[in-house]
């Protein structure tokens, strides 16, 4: 059952489609940044992709059972990590949200993502019965809820969103019952007006001009605007690499981070959309393909918590790019600039690997 | 390891299919966003991305300056930079407003009114908060580009006026354009912008002012230049010629110092002004740049009026001057005829009243013939001829000798002064004419008004026999206009001989004889309160003094010369006026002589407006007298009838 697997068995269609993103991304945080005074930053980012990749062919060799053994340990150390990032953590554009290990700053919150779809998985695949009863879906949501809390207190309402998907796609899986599913959304629907008094100040300013964007001039509503203007001068063919004026004269908001879709909209046009939206597409359906093939339903319930994060991701990510949903400061997966935020994708992507390269072991 | 997952491989096929249909339908819809944006809007958001991109920047047309008649620069402009505020993002204006208010040393109050003030206009159009900016401000706006991106520096002219109120009322002064100017000015006009806003600044503000250029750059997010596009050059104003002359505008002013007038000297052959002072008056350069409220409404509240234009608009009683156009009518009515004497025992009595002639108290002038009358001011004579004269007579003299009508002088807001009628207090005061005021307006008081600038324009018209020029400020205005009045040769030699007894036979101005000027003249003092109210309220009061008057000429027939001098609480004219006007006449034939012996040249007496601002003292003087760079119009005025009575 330990036997280790050779080569042949990664999903290399999967690695492929990994590195064409990742190329898009260096590529436009290359244009978005070059001659300004974060020069270099695609190099850096190159960087942190070469340890991502290692470190997912490391995780790929561990047998995804032994580390699902571990899961309250693991749980454990998340949760503790997050309380330390409230307590000694480092604040960073007013959120507390990093500690520092070997000389880089690290968002604790990514590691606590993976840790969650560790745990989700291990608590699914023990549920016996083939539809969710209301008892298991509390525990889940318990599960998930200590640590959402924890890190809205960061804040990062973003991260702690991604949270949610994982928690619905695994229930969904694990046989939740229709009749459930309805009054979960029936509670939420209710709670919205007392959830919108949790949020913070500069929360409900982005969330009221996304509703009202034209009474917000600058702010957050200048940002989307902005992002807006850049996608749509993009036009069907782009402005061409290094060309979109709102990139290059810095109109776009954290254009190589947050908002690389706009600037790659931008200089790239439609048909450049088309090929990254295509990208992600191919990412995702390859990643449920993986799901369906896995060997138990530990190993499905692991993919599909990278699916669900994944594509809650590209999601949001994007819908914000062009206005259609309000700015959460969740990142374009291996395209925006960011250390933690790639290793959390290659780690998440490792996990994949390790239930394909199972697969037909026994 | 315990086998907690049981190789349990119940997979949810159905449920996994579904997710990729989610995954599909997910992707297809933030597809169609883009659609959306990048196909169907995408005109529109390139639209958005130029207007981002691109900055139209104006480059400021100079003013042109006004030289006097010798081609002296009169009005300057210098080179000063403007604070702009970028207002189109308003949050981030109301945040960094503070921080801007500290940096630039302005008043947040003041900053919050005048953005409250410009609310009604478009957001994209940047305002001006500080109009002349210190190397400490450009320091600070360079230094905060990145975090306050809403300050900008735009290139201005400034109008530089010489010091101390020099001409002041004549040059005018020019200001920012208010919103309706704006709003009038077809997009001619933008926020902060420069139009004159009295006097001939006002006056040929159209010439004057040129036309702005503009300058199309590419700017990145913080507002910092990264790129130019097109430049369109400003043109720049016209210069003007003045007709004053600087040397005579320089003794007027030293005249007036401390008094408070006016003084107008017209060249009565052609119209032009030759000097023109009205005092008190403010210093135009403290308004070059923005007057504050607080002094605005401090010299709108002085009860010296700073702001009126004396020399068009003071409109005061003319006391004895009047008697000019006494004499005139006389001769030219026969009524009463021309031998006329009249007994002056120092007061006579009219409709039971008593009237006092000047002498009062000293004796009487006994009996008195015309030319006597007009020397020694006799106030009983000229009773005694406007009770036969009639006030419809006098009325209609005097306005045909130019008063109670404006001159049609090239400023803007002349006065018209005042004449009264039978008919006029009919109109205005809805009772019959009281034949005692006839007597008071005999000798220039009553409801009679004038300006100093009439009293000029009347004088000069007599002494030139009838031929009354338009007067202008503009060198070599064309279609300047000409009123042209029959007097019989008689008249005009008899009132003129008369004017020259006044200052050479021992007459009100005997003081003031110049040796070898056949310097003619009148004295006034007028009251300014009846007799018996200045002795209820005591002498000593400078309020209740007499306004003092003189308007002199030279020489007797077809003055080159003439003075009009005011001096409103002043005394007696003889004293006060006339010594004024002498320096003036005397200056006028003093430069004339030297210019005939050759030995004057346009440098000599250079007006000191750039003194201390050169760069280099050793740059020849600004003496500016080409007549292809100097716009010769038709004043505006000049067009219209001189006299639309």
């Amino acid at each position: 059952m330990r036997d280790a697997p050779g080569t042949r068995d990664y999903d290399w269609w999967l690695v492929a489609i990994l590195a064409a993103i990742c190329a898009l991304g260096v590529i436009e945080i290359y244009s978005a940044t070059h001659g300004s005074a974060l020069t270099g930053m695609h190099l850096k980012q190159m960087r942190w992709l070469v340890v991502g990749v290692v470190l997912m062919f490391v995780f790929s060799r561990v047998d995804y059972h032994v580390i699902m053994d571990q899961a309250l340990i693991l749980y454990i150390i998340g949760i503790a990590a997050l309380l330390a990032v409230l307590l000694v953590g480092h604040t960073r554009f007013g959120a507390k949200r990093w500690i520092p290990i070997l000389g880089e700053f690290f968002q604790v919150s990514e590691l606590v993502k993976l840790i969650i779809i560790i745990v989700l998985a291990r608590f699914f695949a023990e549920v016996r019965t083939d539809e969710l009863s209301l008892q298991d879906l509390i525990k889940a949501g318990l599960i998930v809820g200590l640590p959402l809390v924890l890190i809205l207190k960061q804040p990062d309402l973003g991260t702690a969103l991604v949270l949610m998907p994982m928690l619905v796609v695994g229930a969904f899986l694990a046989g939740l019952q229709w009749k459930h599913a309805a009054a979960i959304v029936l509670i939420g629907v209710l709670m919205l007006p007392a959830g919108w008094h949790f949020l913070k100040p500069y929360q409900k300013e982005r969330v009221t001009s996304f509703l009202h964007p034209e009474e917000d001039a600058k702010g957050s509503g200048y940002q989307v605007l902005q992002s807006k203007i850049a996608v749509g001068s993009g036009g069907f063919w782009g402005k061409g690499f290094g060309n979109g004026s709102q990139n290059q004269l810095g109109y776009i908001p954290v254009r190589y981070s947050d908002f690389i879709m706009s600037a790659w909209a931008e200089e790239q046009g439609f048909k450049g959309v088309l090929l990254a939206l295509g990208l992600y597409m191919a990412l995702l359906l390859r990643l449920v393909q993986n799901a369906q093939r896995a060997k138990d339903r530990a190993g499905m319930f692991l993919v599909m918590g990278v699916t669900a994060a994944l594509g809650f991701h590209v999601l949001v990510n994007v819908a914000m790019v062009i206005g259609a949903m309000p700015i959460t400061g969740i990142p374009l997966p291996l395209m925006s600039y960011g250390g933690s935020a790639t290793l959390f994708v290659f780690l998440a992507i490792g996990l994949v690997m390790n239930v394909r390269l199972r697969r037909f072991v026994n | 390891m315990s086998y907690w997952f049981r190789n349990d491989n119940r997979l949810p096929q159905e449920r996994l299919a579904a997710s990729s249909y989610v995954i599909v339908g997910m992707i297809t819809l933030l597809l169609l966003g883009f659609w959306k944006l990048q196909v169907i809007d995408s005109d529109k958001y390139g639209q958005l991305a130029e207007r981002n991109r691109v900055r139209s920047i104006p480059i400021i047309a100079p003013r042109g300056r006004m030289l006097d008649r010798d081609g002296r620069v009169l009005v300057d402009n210098y080179p000063s930079f403007s604070v702009l505020l970028l207002r189109d993002d308003s949050a981030a204006v109301d945040k960094n407003l503070p921080a801007i208010a500290d940096g630039l040393g302005l008043s947040l109050e003041d900053l919050k009114d005048q953005l409250n003030s410009t609310v009604n206009l478009a957001k994209f159009q940047p305002i001006v908060i500080k109009p002349e900016a210190t190397p400490a401000d450009v320091a600070f706006i360079e230094s905060h580009r990145a975090d306050i991106p809403l300050l900008e520096m735009l290139m201005v002219h400034r109008r530089r006026y010489l010091p101390g109120g020099f001409m002041s009322h004549a040059s005018g002064y020019v200001g920012e354009v208010s919103e309706q100017q704006i709003e009038a000015s077809n997009g001619k006009l933008r926020p902060g912008d420069f139009a004159g806003k009295s006097g001939l600044e006002r006056q040929y503000n159209d010439l004057l002012m040129g036309t702005d250029g503009m300058r199309r750059v590419v700017v990145n997010s913080v507002g910092k230049e990264v790129g130019r596009l097109s430049q369109q050059e400003a043109t720049p104003g016209k210069q003007i010629q003045l007709t004053i002359d600087y040397d005579l505008q320089q003794i007027a002013e030293e005249g007036m110092t401390d008094k408070m007038g006016a003084i107008v000297v017209l060249d009565a052959r052609t119209g032009e002004v030759l000097a023109y002072v009205s005092r008190p008056a403010p210093d135009p350069n403290d308004f070059a740049v923005r007057v504050s409220k607080e002094e605005w409404q401090r010299l709108n509240d002085d009860e010296d009026k700073p702001l009126l234009n004396r020399g068009i608009q003071a409109q005061l009683a003319p006391g004895s001057t009047f008697k000019i156009v006494m004499a005139t009518a006389m001769l030219e009515s026969k009524v009463p005829p021309e031998n006329f004497t009249a007994f002056c025992p120092g007061s006579a009595t009219f409709y039971g009243r008593q009237f006092k002639c000047w002498v009062y108290g000293k004796g009487g002038h006994g009996v008195v013939n015309l030319h006597n009358a007009i020397v020694h001011s006799c106030d009983v004579f000229f009773y005694n001829v406007g009770q036969r004269m009639g006030i419809d007579r006098i009325s209609t003299y005097a306005k045909m000798l130019g008063l109670g009508a404006k001159t049609g002088v090239d400023l803007p807001s002349e006065d018209a002064g005042l004449v009264p009628s039978e008919e006029w207090v009919e109109r205005v005061f809805h009772h019959k004419w009281y034949p005692g005021e006839t007597i008071s307006v005999s000798i220039g008081q009553g409801a009679l008004m004038v300006t100093p600038m009439q009293l000029a324009y009347m004088v000069g018209g007599i002494a030139s026999g009838g031929v009354f020029k338009q007067p202008h400020f503009l060198k070599d205005a064309p279609n300047v206009t000409e009123k042209r009045v029959a007097l019989a040769e008689d008249t005009v030699e008899q009132v003129t001989q008369g004017l020259y007894g006044v200052v050479n036979e021992g007459g009100t101005a005997g003081a003031v004889k110049l040796e070898g000027i056949e310097f003619c003249g009148k004295t006034g003092t007028a009251q300014t309160i009846g007799a018996d109210a200045k002795a209820r309220f005591g002498k000593g009061e400078k309020k209740f003094k007499d306004n003092a008057w003189f308007v002199g000429f030279a020489p007797r027939r077809d003055p080159e010369i003439v003075v009009s001098v005011l001096v409103e609480e002043g005394g007696h004219g003889g004293v006060v006026g006339a010594p004024i006007a002498r320096d003036i006449i005397k200056a006028y034939y003093d430069k004339k002589a030297k210019k005939n012996q050759g030995q004057l040249t346009a440098e000599d007496g250079r007006p000191e407006i750039n003194k201390g601002r050169e760069k280099s003292p050793g740059v020849a003087p600004k003496v500016v007298s080409k007549p292809e760079e100097t716009a010769v119009v038709v004043p505006a005025s000049a067009q219209r009838k001189a006299q639309p009575e």
